[in-house]
């Protein structure tokens, strides 16, 4: 890993406490978060609807002001506006002002960044066609769809080269296509030495694109690391699936989960077992079909770590 | 400034683009125009409807547009969050609350200013002088620049933008009606009531510093003395506002 890198990205003991109309009920979002990004990774943020994703990242934008700890952006304290010049941000859903067209949208962006007029033309150009937008180019954007916005987002977000990418559900709104050329675009990004932060809750595009994760649980990370820390190294478990085995027993460590006529489909936990089935199997004259290696995803990850959150808070609820 | 002036441009474009703007720049057209018309029903004082409908249009109408489009400015953008990739780029809230700024008292100052050249031809076709209406036009030009800093400043400051209506109406009525406060002060006598009232006399901006229209109607001079001054009233209330909206402004979250 990077650890040697200064990171671009640091966060510690951020709070946030959102206060009700006139300061009456408060509720705390973030409690105490710890954030560390290298350079040149691609992390992803993931935790459940209400875990406070889209809060910090409005913070790290300098949108909303954290309650209570502190955070660094590029090497700037996040509440310098100097902290956010090599940052590139698309907000969750985001809407721009209808009355212009995607070309004049991203050229106002562009003059934010500070490009000049030659370099405006040529980027703008270039972001337009890379996200899929240069033949809708000159649509007003009131009549874009929400697809649309979304890759126009990714293309503002993309202006002035970019040192770090923030993202908030990037993949919101995209049809099959767009989310596979954001999935491209993303992978891309390490190689131009730029930094992606991005929040997903689709967790199967995050095991695809990410060097590390960091699950956030009730305001805290719960688990970050890489996503062979997180998931284990290799395979737990197969699923063998064998013919003429109908009157196989299932051994130790093995459960037949279907049977289907003298077809049969066992999971099998660790390597002895599997050892042992497959000897099993040959002894028996069964033919072998597929030995498919069973790893952890992030999904079933994540499940456990929300199962195990909500058995504790049962636990302390109880007298 | 590269960011203050991008912003200004990109609010100048949203209002030229915006239809009401013109549904009122041609209302105030129709009603100098109808100035010329309202003179006929009237024996020896021609001149004087003329101006005073006139100038009253451009005044009430500058007003209206800068009310209701500038405490929309910014409650607008975070309502429909277009103002969330602009904030986060390097820029400073005050930044935002400025280029916001300038870019509506631009097109209030080229609406103003269209309608004052309405309003120059058509005293020029009657043959009426022209020069003296100018130093109320400037004056009305402050005024405006004075209102949209007060409704930018609860544009800030509010979470919707009727409540900003109201408290920028109420202050702008109130700005209007302040030369009074004195004279209730003298009636109230020694005692609180008389403080309070002299308090909110010197907190509230007195607009109607800014209307010689009655003086110009009259043929009374308008000393140049006079006009700088109170320009330099008008800067140093819009200071004062901006600066209050960009503390108020960054001061809030955008949720």
């Amino acid at each position: 890993m990077r650890s040697s890198d200064e990171p671009v990205l640091t966060a510690r003991s951020l709070c946030k406490t959102f206060r009700g109309h006139l300061s009456m009920g408060r509720t705390q979002v973030l409690r105490g978060l710890d954030l560390t990004v290298y350079p040149g990774e691609i992390y992803g943020f993931i935790g459940a609807n209400g875990a406070g994703k889209t809060t910090t990242i409005k913070i790290l934008a300098g949108l909303i002001h954290a309650s209570a700890g502190e955070f660094r952006l590029l090497g700037y304290d996040g509440a310098d506006p100097r902290s956010r010049r090599g940052l590139g941000f698309l907000p969750e859903n985001p809407n721009f002002p209808g009355y212009l067209s995607g070309r004049e949208f991203l050229d106002f962006q562009a003059r934010l960044v500070g490009l000049d007029r030659d370099r405006r033309r040529r980027d703008v150009d270039r972001l337009l066609d890379e996200v899929g937008m240069a033949g809708r180019a000159d649509t007003p954007l009131r009549k874009c769809s929400k697809g649309m916005m979304q890759r126009l987002g990714i293309a503002q977000a993309l202006l002035g080269d970019p040192v770090l990418l923030i993202l908030d559900e990037p993949m919101s709104g995209l049809d099959p296509a767009g989310r596979r050329d954001l999935r491209d675009l993303i992978l891309a990004q390490p190689a131009r030495g730029t930094t992606v932060f991005f929040s997903s809750h689709i967790l199967s595009d995050a095991e695809v694109l990410c060097d590390r994760v960091g699950i956030l649980r009730e305001g805290r990370l719960a688990l970050e690391g890489s996503l062979d820390t997180i998931l284990g190294p290799g395979a737990a478990a197969w699923d063998v699936t064998a013919t003429r085995a109908g009157g196989l027993a299932a051994g130790t460590g093995t459960t037949a989960i279907s049977r289907q006529d003298d077809r049969v489909l066992f999971r099998v936990e660790g390597e002895a077992a599997l050892a042992n089935l497959l000897d099993r199997l040959r002894a028996a004259g069964a033919g072998l079909h597929s030995v498919t290696p069973r790893r952890l995803t992030l999904e079933e990850r994540f499940l456990d770590l929300e199962e195990q959150g909500a058995r504790e808070r049962h636990e302390e609820r109880a007298p | 400034m590269r960011m203050v002036m991008a912003v200004a441009v990109m609010t100048f474009r949203e209002a030229v683009r915006d239809r009401i703007l013109y549904l009122l720049l041609a209302f105030a057209l129709v009603m100098i125009a109808a100035a010329r018309f309202l003179a006929l029903l009237t024996v020896g004082s021609e001149v004087r409807i003329v101006a005073d409908t006139g100038m009253a249009a451009i005044a009430f109408f500058g007003v209206l547009t800068a009310i209701f489009v500038g405490v929309s400015l910014i409650t607008k953008e975070i309502e429909q969050r277009t103002a969330y990739t602009i904030l986060a780029r390097p820029m400073t809230r005050g930044t935002f609350v400025l280029g916001k700024y300038l870019g509506l008292l631009m097109t209030l100052w080229v609406n103003a200013g269209v309608m004052s050249l309405g309003f120059v031809l058509l005293l020029a076709l009657r043959g009426d002088p022209i020069l003296p209406v100018l130093p109320a036009l400037w004056l009305t030009a402050m005024e405006l620049a004075v209102v949209t800093a007060l409704a930018l400043f609860f544009s800030a400051l509010a979470t919707s933008s009727i409540l900003g209506i109201l408290f920028t109406l109420g202050l702008y009525v109130a700005g209007h009606l302040v030369w009074s406060f004195p004279l209730l002060a003298g009636r109230l006598g020694p005692g609180w009531g008389t403080r309070a009232v002299m308090a909110v006399y010197y907190v509230l901006p007195n607009l109607d510093r800014f209307n010689v229209r009655a003086a110009v109607i009259h043929g009374d001079p308008v000393p140049l003395e006079f006009i700088v001054l109170q320009t330099a009233y008008g800067l140093g209330w819009v200071i004062l506002l901006l600066l209050a909206a960009a503390l108020a402004f960054s001061r809030r979250d955008l949720t």
